[in-house]
């Protein structure tokens, strides 16, 4: 049976009205019409719909909608500043780190959770975090030196 | 696919209550990251989902020299992975919780949905088998307390009866120079699962003295976590050499009959299980004589992907 949920994403309060099995990806992708978010295996290996949930990197695919109720959701859309990009977009942009950028989403997420996060930029704790991203064109070396460019315009320092 | 109803507890009293009701096709879900893949591939079919994510005070974690370590179920992969007291204390443990899936799988998966998944390959079990640890189960008859290495009955099954739950794992303190270690062999190197994951403990009487405990455990290679007594018993009271893990980690290797599957034939897996047993005793007896490892040197020692 369809119950009614509330959460906040990238600032706004979005109101939906889904079955229990939904995920908070179909959510976002289906009913919010947020389609920034990518959907690619589906079961937590690929790393393409990571969101932030109340401020941390999670597979939006895993989450049930309804256990994401009154919770706070950021997704790609939510991190330019109108034509401003948020600067680990602007960094991945002037360092290749795409090519067909479906995983872009999820690797920028992924990179944005990290870096808020209080881990040293170190390369190895880089790799680490975004181990639960798979790129199938790029490869990784040019999103590590995007990763690396944006911990320097963001001020966090590495070792 | 079936449909189910979703229902979702704030207290330990209501989620008795719920699944004493619904127990006979309900599942406890949490951080659910296993839950929706199984339920889209047809291999979990539950009339009700009980949601206990919101249930009050069971996401604690705390640590003390006397006790030892107390993990709410709830808490994270996650938060294991960056407690201090884990990484200081229990480091095989610490490093298990960082080898398991991805950070982002690790945001969500909780302790207790890992143990009570009762995968044969759950990351953090033979790292908690090493520890001792102890399962506090609530039910409607109260409280009662089980050691990990009795909590699992086969794959996907344990002792919980109808009406239980998990509600927190305790972890005994470690001797003074004890040294432990998990090894995860794996094809990837994240989000994937223990082709054979190893845990060792050696605690050592004085810095150079004999082992005075050890424990090793193996994941992955047999149909729940188990303990290597055998192994353990080659090393205790005995002054430890490089000949002697050795022999203890052919003992290890010689008693598990493992199964072939996507991720390894059976006898690839016993060759990995004298391997890693090997590793992670010498790791475990080097810290438990020099002190623990910096915690990203020990996660990547415990990370081995094949690829």
């Amino acid at each position: 049976m369809k119950k009614s949920l509330q959460i906040t994403v990238n600032g706004e309060l979005n109101q939906a009205f889904v079955e229990p099995y939904y995920s908070l990806l179909d959510t976002l992708r289906d009913e919010m019409q947020m389609t920034g978010t990518k959907k690619g295996c589906d079961e937590g290996d690929c790393g393409a719909c990571t969101v932030l949930l109340n401020g941390k990197p999670v597979c939006s695919c895993l989450v049930l909608a309804h256990s994401a109720h009154d919770g706070e959701v950021i997704t790609i859309e939510g991190l330019a500043n109108g034509q401003e990009l948020h600067p680990v977009q602007q960094a991945f942009v002037e360092y290749g780190g795409l090519q067909c950028g479906y995983c872009t989403p999820g690797l920028i997420m992924a990179t944005v959770g990290f870096l808020e996060g209080d881990e040293e930029p170190t390369d190895e704790n880089i790799k680490h975090a975004l181990g639960g991203n798979l790129c199938r064109c790029t490869g990784y070396t040019k999103v590590i030196e995007a990763v690396k460019a944006a911990v320097a315009t963001t001020g966090r320092k590495t070792e | 696919m079936k449909r189910f109803e979703y229902l979702e507890a704030r207290t330990l009293r209501q989620a008795i209550s719920m699944l004493q009701r619904h127990g006979g096709n309900a599942r406890i879900v949490a951080g659910s990251t296993d839950f929706l893949v199984r339920w889209r591939a047809g291999l979990w079919n539950p009339d009700h989902v009980i949601n206990i994510q919101r249930v009050a005070g069971l996401g604690r974690i705390t640590y003390s020299a006397r006790n030892g370590l107390r993990i709410g179920a709830l808490v994270t992969i996650r938060t294991l992975e960056q407690h201090p007291a884990v990484r200081r204390r229990y480091p095989a443990l610490a490093a298990a919780a960082a080898s398991f899936a991805g950070v982002q799988v690790r945001n969500l998966a909780t302790v207790g949905g890992n143990i009570c998944n009762a995968s044969p390959s759950g990351d953090t079990i033979p790292a908690l088998l090493v520890f001792g640890a102890e399962c506090r189960i609530v039910g409607p008859d109260g409280e009662r307390w089980v050691a990990l290495d009795q909590f699992f009955t086969g794959p996907g099954q344990t002792v919980l009866h109808a009406g239980e739950l998990l509600a927190e794992v305790r972890v005994p303190p470690p001797a003074a120079n004890t040294g432990s270690h998990y090894i995860k062999h794996s094809p990837r190197g994240a989000m994937d699962i223990a082709t054979v994951g190893v845990a060792s403990l050696i605690s050592l009487d004085g810095r150079t003295g004999p082992c005075s405990e050890a424990r090793v455990a193996l994941g992955a290679v047999a149909p729940t976590p188990v303990r290597a007594y055998a192994a353990e018993d080659i090393l205790r009271v005995q002054a430890l050499s490089g000949r002697l893990i050795q022999v203890a980690a052919t003992a290890a290797q010689d008693g598990v009959s493992p199964i072939d599957d996507i991720r390894g034939s059976a006898a690839h897996r016993k060759e990995i299980v004298g391997v890693l047993t090997r590793r992670t005793l010498e790791q475990a007896l080097d810290s438990a004589a020099k002190g623990p490892m910096v915690f990203e040197e020990q996660r990547r020692l415990t990370i081995q992907a094949a690829f």
